[in-house]
């Protein structure tokens, strides 16, 4: 990957964004590139726009002024080049995982026979199999997500927005899970764009953390975690470089917990 | 109920109406054997063979209004403030209006016939149906509405893939109700414009005096309305099966 900002290829860049909801005035003159192939957390503490920038991005959400390039298109709406993946799950109740997760292709107009082909396959890539018949209400949290994350994945999207998708399950599994996000980040060649309320895990999982700051907010500082990217999941966490940047990072944001 | 440590079965209460009945306290009580052997008598006869025809057709045909009206106008309440904010107050004004009053209007809008008795099934149904496929819709979890749109659903593709499935307990509900209603409606509508149906059988027999035979039809009318509102409630419970856990 080359390191030199200006080189490189962005799939999302986000520019003069301005979002008020009324009084309030979330999102000042945001600015923001996301690399392509690379993940992006947005880190900061509550309340500060992380989820309403990742709706605007979405196409979700209108802002009250931006100028978003989505793979050097401008934003018009929600489109098949972004996949979301919610807090909540958002899964359908009355369906199975199999028709939860093909549901984002079915909305694409995909074929029954070929939409449940492309499904199977990425239940199988979230560890789900022989659980396609079951619905949501049977599965653990942790399941529940990994029937939200193929079905993001299905739709096959050049970008994928994650808002907080760890932060309802067990820290086990959130360990799991972000060792599984690595993992799918260097193996799939997209785009994540991966809010989050800690620290740990930006820095764990990002190749670039964005650090937002309180209201109205923009991005405040970038940190590009580089030098333990290439370490085996296991051995990151005991990293000086990573614990150094965690530091950092808490020494940014804890003015703003008090 | 318990009666001297025994489980009574749930319907011991006919027992007491039989005795009652037996020891001829009143003309107005027959037995209730008696009544059942009137209702096989006079349920094959062709005045009450039609009489049942008649509601039945007015009961369906009037509660499928309801529903195929109701269901859409609710969902379209819940999910445009505008027109919740317009149509609100008159669903709630006439859930609560005593519609028996609103009767004589319908026979001199609509005549004295079946289409009067249609519509009256109608407003004695639909204003519940409307309000709870209204909850039903704003029950809905605002991030299913979201992930439909991020995989570029239409409002179309909401309105069908999303709202019309994550609302039926409700609505389903409210149909339960709204059965009952109509079952009331139905026959309201047939005692005040008593010339057809279970209206004339009703004049036919309390004017004659014919109290056996009045039970007996007051029977088959309360069976029909407890089977179908049971049988609303055993689909209810299927579907609240997963609706417990959204
Ligand atoms: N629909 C809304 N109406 C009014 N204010 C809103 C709305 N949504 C968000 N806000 C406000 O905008 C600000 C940013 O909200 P947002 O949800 O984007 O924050 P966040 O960074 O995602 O927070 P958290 O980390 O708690 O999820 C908050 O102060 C919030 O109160
Ligand atoms: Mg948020």
């Amino acid at each position: 990957m080359n390191d030199n900002i200006n080189d490189i290829d962005n799939a999302v860049t986000v520019r003069n964004v301005y979002k008020n909801y009324g009084e309030v005035e979330a999102l000042r003159d945001l600015l923001l590139d996301f690399p392509r192939g690379q993940l992006t957390s947005l880190l900061g503490p509550s309340g500060c726009g992380k989820t309403t920038l990742l709706k605007i991005i979405a196409g979700l959400l209108p802002a009250n002024s931006s100028e978003i390039l989505v793979n050097n298109q401008p934003l018009t709406g929600p489109g098949p080049d972004r996949a979301f993946v919610f807090q909540d799950f958002a899964l359908l109740p009355w369906a199975n995982v199999l028709r939860n997760v093909a549901f984002g292709l079915k909305l694409l107009g995909v074929a029954r026979s070929e939409r449940e082909a492309i499904a199977e396959t990425y239940i199988g890539n979230v560890g789900l199999q022989g659980f396609e018949k079951r619905y949501p209400h049977e599965l653990s949290g942790g399941m529940r997500q990994r029937v939200g994350l193929a079905r993001a994945l299905s739709v096959d999207a050049e970008v994928l927005l994650l808002d907080e998708p760890f932060s309802a399950v067990d820290e086990q599994t959130r360990r799991k899970f972000q060792e599984d996000l690595l993992h799918l980040a260097n193996n799939e060649n997209k785009t994540f764009i991966f809010v989050t309320h800690s620290i740990e895990e930006a820095v764990y999982v990002s190749d670039q953390v964005a650090l937002l700051l309180a209201r109205p907010s923009r991005v405040s500082e970038i940190i590009r975690p580089e030098g333990f990217r290439h370490k085996d999941a296991g051995s990151i966490r005991r990293d000086p470089e990573y614990l150094d940047i965690v530091v950092r990072i808490w020494a940014s944001l804890r003015t703003y917990v008090e | 109920m318990k009666l001297f440590g025994y489980q009574l079965p749930a319907m011991s209460s006919l027992i007491l109406w039989e005795i009652v009945g037996q020891l001829e306290f009143t003309f107005f009580l027959p037995p209730l054997s008696a009544k059942f052997v009137t209702l096989i008598e006079i349920s094959t006869t062709s005045v009450f063979l039609q009489a049942l025809a008649v509601t039945r057709y007015a009961f369906f045909v009037g509660t499928f209004s309801a529903i195929v009206i109701g269901i859409p106008v609710g969902i379209l309440m819940g999910k445009s403030r505008l027109l919740d904010e317009l149509l609100l107050p008159w669903v709630n004004m006439f859930l609560s209006a005593p519609l028996t009053a609103l009767v004589p209007v319908l026979m001199v809008l609509f005549g004295f016939g079946m289409k009067s008795i249609i519509i009256t099934t109608t407003l004695f149904a639909i204003w519940i149906i409307v309000l709870n496929s209204r909850a039903g819709v704003m029950q809905i979890n605002r991030s299913l509405i979201e992930m439909a749109r991020s995989f570029g659903a239409s409002p179309k593709d909401a309105f069908f893939k999303i709202y019309l499935w994550a609302a039926p307990p409700e609505i389903l509900g409210g149909v339960r109700i709204g059965f009952i209603r109509a079952v009331n409606g139905v026959i309201i509508g047939q005692l005040l414009i008593s010339i057809v149906g279970f209206g004339a059988l009703f004049e036919l027999y309390s004017s004659n005096f014919l109290m056996k035979h009045f039970w007996a039809v007051l029977i088959v009318l309360f069976a029909i309305a407890f089977t179908i509102a049971e049988f609303l409630a055993h689909l209810e419970r299927r579907v609240d099966y997963y609706a417990a856990r959204r």
